[in-house]
C-alpha cells in the first residue's frame, strides 16, 4: 500500500523554512499494521534526515510523540496506519510554541503541572513497624484512573479553553492533581483545592470532552476534572467518588 | 573552540530514570547541590516501561526471606552474581519498596491494605522449593509508577533539571572525573557541568539488536563514553533476551502474565516449559525460557510454522493449569482486566489480539544489559580487578555492573537495582561532596566533543545513519543473539568493522543546523552503538563457555574451573583488550562454609542450575 504524508514543517534557523509550510512525502510498501511513528522514521531515515520529531519508547508509555494526526491528537507510536487511511496529515500539537517541525516547547505545560503540587504530601510519622502505610483496595481504586497519565500533553493541547488562554492549567495538570486529591494518604487537600479553584484552575474547563477523546491512555479526563470541581464545591474530596472498577475500552 | 557555558555543582546526575532520580534525591537530601541532566524529559525515561513488579521479600501474602531473594538472584545469575551485591540488593529491597510507598507510590493492595505481591520468574521460597509471591506491583505499570513517583519527589525537593541536554563526554583530569560535557539539544549550545561527583544512570543499549523491547533512545551512550576515556566495561557478553516480546514489534509483554498463571504453548498446543523446567515451568529464569522458545522454533514447533509461540492467559487455560497443579486460586476476566491492563491494551492496539479471547504471539526480545560500568556497592566506578575507585565517578542502574545480576538478571530485579543502588550512590555522593573540593578541569574541556560534532554535522558521504544502524542491529541479532558460536561472532565483528569504516568515512547527514538536530544526534548514538556492539561481540567471543544469557553452541557447558570470573574490556588505542582476572564475590557461600554447613547443604555453592 502506498501512503502520502503531508507534514507541517518549520525551522527558524533556515530563512527559507522560517515560515511554517507543508511538505509532502510518499512511502511505498506500507503495511496496514505499521505505526505512524515507524513511517515518520522511514521518512527521516530513508528520505529526509532534517525531519524533526520527539519519540522514545515507541510503545505508548513514554509520552514523547503526541502529534496532531489528521486533525486529532494521537501518539504516533500508538496509531496504526489501518486506522488512519492512505493519506496522513501530521502537525505539532496546538497551543504550545513550535520550536522545529513537530517539536513544541513543553515548558509551559510542565510549569502548569508543577503548579498543582504533583506529589504526595504527608508529613505524619510513618507506621511504627517501619512498614508501608495501609490503604484499602477500595481507597486505592478511586484514583486509579488518573495514575495512568504519562504527561504527553495530548489532552491539554486538544482543549479549546487552553488554546484560548495558555494560563489555564489544562486537563493534564488537573488529572495529576486529581491523582493526589483522591488518595487518602495525602494531607494537602486544602492547599490543592485552593490552587485548583483559582482563576486559571478548573473553572476554565467548559466540559468540551476533547481531552477525554484525546487521551491515549483512555483516562476519563473530563470526569476527573468534574470530580475536582465537585470536591471544590463540597470543600473536600471525601465521598465525591465511589469506589469502582470497570473495563477500559 | 566554541563557547560553552560552565555550571558548577557538587554533583551532576546523568540520566533521569529510576536510578538517576533516586540518586538525585539522596544526594540532595544529604546536602549536595545536584543537577540532573538528561537527553529526554525525565518522565520519558525507560524506567516507565517496566511492567510487572519490583521484588522485595515483604512476605505480605506468604512467608518470604531476603536470603531466599538473594539465593534466587545468585542462582538466576548462574553464579556469576557477586554474592555481596545480591545480599545488599535483597536486604535493601524491603526497605526501599516501603520507602517508595511512603513517597506515594500507588501499589496495588491486599485485602489487609498491604502492598500486593505476585509471582515472577525465578523467585522462589526456601531456596528453590516453589514459586513465591515477591513482586510488588501497581497493575502492570509498576515502572511507570516508580518513575512518576520519583520525579514528583524531585519536584517537591526542587532538584535542578536540565532536560534535553545530551551528555557526550566525560571531563577527566588524569584519573579523576570532574564532570561532563553536554549539548543542549534545543539550541545546539554547549555546556560543561563541573562537579565533584558525576553519576551515570543512562540506562542500557537494547538498540544494538534489531528486535528489542528497548526505547529508541537506549543507545548505550553512558557506557560508550567511559570506554572511550580508557575505563573498562564489565561482563559485556551477558545480554538478556526476554522471552515474551510481542511478535513483530519486540514490545515487552510482562513476565507478570506468567506470574498470574499464563503459560507458553508451542504450535502443537503443548506446554513445552514442562520439559525444560519441570519444577517451576514457565517461571524459570529468562535465559532458560528464551532458549527453550528458540529450541522449539528451531524444531519447527512455532505456531503455524512461523517464528513465534503462544502466551496464553485466558482464564479457562490458567484455571485448568491451576487445578492440575492442585492450587486453589482461580482467576476470571475481571481479574485480568484489573491486573494486566497494559498487556490488554498493547495486544489489542498493536496486533489486534484480545488476550481474554485468544493467546498472544511472542518471541524473545533483546531486553537488558547485565554488564556495564563496573562499580562497588556504593555505586563508585571501579577500574580493575582490585576494585580501584575512579575518583569522582559513579554509576547506577542498567548502565552499571555491580554485579548483582551476574550472567542473567531475574525479573523485577532491575527495578530493585535502580532503587537500592541509586539510593546507596546518592548517599555516598553526599558524603564525598561534603569532604572534597571541585577538581580542577581544563578550560577547553568541551573542545573534543565539539570537534567531533562539527565533523559529524559536515559529513558528506553516502551512507545514511539509519541504514548503517539497521545492518548493525541485524548482524547482532543474527550472530550475537540468544545462541552464538565463534563463527557467527567473528562474522558480526567483520561486519561491524566494515560498518565502522563507512561510519567514519562515508556518513551522510542531511541536517546541518544547530537546533534540535536529531539527524546528527542519531549519528552520534550510532557511534555509541558501534562501540557497544563490538565490546559485546569481543567479550562474548573470548568467553569459551555457556553461562546464563551467554549461550555458545560451540561451548555448550558451563565451565566453573576456568570461567567463574568477570570479564573487563577496555580500549587501548584502536584495540579492545580483555582481562579475566576479576574474581566473583562468594561471601554468602564463604559464610556457609565458615558456619560449618555440610557441603551438600550449602545453598550458595555454585551448582548446576535446575529449575
Amino acid at each position: 500500500m502506498d501512503i502520502r504524508f503531508r507534514i507541517r514543517r518549520y525551522n527558524p534557523e533556515d530563512e527559507a523554512k522560517a515560515r511554517p509550510y507543508w511538505q509532502e512525502y510518499e512511502l511505498k510498501e506500507v503495511q496496514p499494521t505499521d505505526r505512524v511513528l515507524e513511517l515518520l522514521h522511514r521518512i527521516k531515515w530513508e528520505q529526509d534526515g532534517t525531519l524533526t520529531f520527539r519519540r522514545s519508547c515507541s510503545a505508548g508509555i513514554c509520552g514523547s510523540d503526541a502529534m496532531r494526526i489528521n486533525g486529532v491528537n494521537r501518539l504516533a507510536c500508538k496509531l496504526l496506519i489501518r486506522d488512519v487511511g492512505s493519506s496522513v496529515q501530521v502537525e505539532p500539537i496546538l497551543g504550545l510554541p513550535v520550536l522545529k517541525d513537530l517539536v513544541v516547547d513543553m515548558e509551559p505545560f510542565f510549569a502548569h503541572y508543577r503548579r498543582v503540587m504533583p506529589y504526595l504530601v504527608n508529613e505524619e510519622a510513618v507506621p511504627e513497624d517501619g512498614r508501608e502505610r495501609l490503604q484499602t483496595p477500595a481507597a486505592r481504586s478511586v484514583y486509579d484512573d488518573s495514575t495512568n497519565c504519562i504527561l504527553c500533553a495530548a489532552c491539554t493541547t486538544a482543549c479549546p479553553s487552553f488554546w484560548a488562554n495558555g494560563e489555564y492549567y489544562g486537563p493534564a495538570a488537573i488529572v495529576q492533581a486529581h491523582r493526589f486529591l483522591f488518595d487518602d494518604r495525602d494531607r494537602a487537600e486544602e492547599e490543592r483545592l485552593a490552587v485548583l479553584g483559582e482563576g486559571d484552575g478548573v473553572w476554565r474547563c467548559r466540559t468540551v470532552f476533547n481531552c477525554t477523546s484525546a487521551c491515549p491512555r483512555n483516562i476519563e479526563v473530563t470526569r476527573a476534572i468534574g470530580e475536582v470541581k465537585m470536591a471544590i464545591r463540597k470543600g473536600s474530596p471525601e465521598g465525591v467518588i465511589r469506589p469502582f472498577s470497570h473495563e477500559k475500552h | 573552540m566554541l563557547d560553552s557555558k560552565l555550571h558548577e555543582y557538587d554533583a551532576v546526575i546523568v540520566g533521569a530514570g529510576g536510578a538517576g532520580l533516586m540518586a538525585a534525591l539522596y544526594a540532595s537530601t544529604g546536602g549536595a547541590r545536584v543537577a540532573v541532566v538528561s537527553k529526554l524529559y525525565p518522565t520519558r525515561s525507560h524506567t516507565g516501561a517496566a511492567l510487572g513488579g519490583i521484588g522485595a521479600a515483604l512476605g505480605n501474602l506468604e512467608e518470604d526471606d531476603p536470603l531466599w531473594h538473594a539465593y534466587d538472584t545468585v542462582k538466576g545469575g548462574d553464579y556469576l552474581t557477586d554474592q555481596n551485591a545480591a545480599q545488599v540488593l535483597a536486604e535493601n529491597a524491603v526497605d526501599a519498596v516501603v520507602e517508595l510507598e511512603h513517597m506515594g507510590l500507588p501499589f496495588d493492595r491486599t485485602s489487609a491494605g498491604r502492598i500486593s505481591q505476585r509471582r515472577f520468574g525465578g523467585h522462589t521460597r526456601n531456596f528453590g522449593e516453589s514459586p513465591v509471591r515477591r513482586a510488588c506491583h501497581s497493575a502492570d505499570r509498576t515502572g511507570h509508577m516508580i518513575l512518576q513517583t520519583l520525579y514528583q519527589q524531585c519536584i517537591k525537593q526542587e532538584v535542578a533539571f536540565f532536560d534535553e541536554f545530551y551528555v557526550v563526554d566525560l571531563v577527566m583530569n588524569g584519573e579523576t572525573v570532574g564532570g561532563c560535557v553536554a549539548l543542549e539539544l534545543g539550541s545546539g549550545d554547549w555546556h560543561i557541568f563541573h562537579a565533584k561527583a558525576t553519576l551515570f544512570a543512562t540506562g542500557g543499549w537494547g538498540r544494538v539488536w534489531s528486535f528489542t523491547s528497548n526505547a529508541h533512545s537506549l543507545t548505550g551512550d553512558g557506557a560508550a563514553l567511559p570506554l572511550r576515556r580508557g575505563l573498562p566495561l564489565q561482563d559485556m557478553e551477558f545480554y538478556q533476551f526476554h522471552p515474551t516480546g510481542l511478535y513483530g514489534l519486540g514490545v515487552l509483554l510482562t513476565e507478570g502474565i506468567r506470574g498470574e498463571g499464563g503459560v507458553l504453548l508451542n504450535g502443537q498446543g503443548e506446554r513445552f516449559m514442562e520439559r525444560y523446567a519441570p519444577t517451576i515451568k514457565d517461571l524459570a529464569s529468562r535465559d532458560v525460557v528464551s532458549r527453550a522458545i528458540y529450541l522449539e522454533l528451531r524444531d519447527g514447533k512455532g505456531v503455524r510454522g512461523r517464528d513465534y509461540v503462544h502466551l496464553d492467559v485466558r482464564p479457562s487455560t490458567v484455571n485448568r493449569h491451576l487445578a492440575e497443579a492442585g492450587e486453589e486460586r482461580r482467576i476470571d476476566e475481571a481479574y485480568i482486566i484489573q491486573n494486566l491492563a497494559e498487556t490488554l491494551d498493547t495486544c489489542r492496539t498493536y496486533v489486534g489480539v484480545d488476550p481474554l479471547k485468544e493467546p498472544m504471539p511472542v518471541r524473545p526480545t533483546a531486553h537488558y544489559a547485565m554488564g556495564g560500568i563496573p562499580t562497588n556497592l556504593c555505586a563508585e566506578v571501579t577500574r580493575d580487578a582490585a576494585h580501584t575507585v575512579v575518583p569522582g565517578f559513579f554509576a547506577a542502574g542498567e548502565v552499571a555492573c555491580v554485579s548483582c545480576h551476574g550472567a542473567n538478571r531475574l525479573g523485577t530485579n532491575s527495578l530493585v537495582d535502580l532503587i537500592v543502588f541509586g539510593r546507596l550512590g546518592g548517599k555516598r555522593i553526599a558524603e564525598v561532596c561534603a569532604g572534597s573540593d571541585l577538581p580542577p578541569i581544563a578550560k577547553d574541556a568541551a573542545a573534543e566533543a565539539q570537534a567531533a560534532f562539527a565533523q559529524l554535522r559536515a559529513s558528506q558521504g553516502n551512507s545514511r545513519p539509519g541504514e548503517l544502524r539497521q545492518r548493525l542491529q541485524e548482524t547482532m541479532m543474527q550472530n550475537v543473539g540468544v545462541f552464538r558460536t565463534a563463527e557467527t561472532m567473528q562474522q558480526a565483528l567483520d561486519e561491524l568493522a566494515e560498518l565502522r569504516d563507512r561510519y567514519e568515512k562515508d556518513l551522510h547527514i542531511d541536517d546541518r543546523g544547530q537546533r534540535f538536530n536529531s539527524d546528527v544526534m542519531e549519528a552520534w548514538e550510532l557511534g555509541c552503538l558501534l562501540d557497544l556492539a563490538e565490546a559485546t561481540a569481543r567479550s562474548a567471543l573470548a568467553r569459551r563457555e555457556s553461562r546464563g544469557a551467554h549461550s555458545r553452541e560451540d561451548f555448550p557447558e558451563r565451565d566453573d574451573q576456568n570461567w567463574l570470573v568477570h570479564s573487563l574490556i577496555s580500549r587501548d588505542g584502536d584495540q579492545l583488550t580483555l582481562r579475566h582476572d576479576k574474581a566473583v564475590d562468594f561471601s554468602l557461600w564463604e559464610e556457609e562454609k565458615a558456619r560449618g554447613i555440610a557441603e551438600d547443604e550449602q545453598h550458595f555453592k555454585p551448582r548446576p542450575r535446575v529449575y
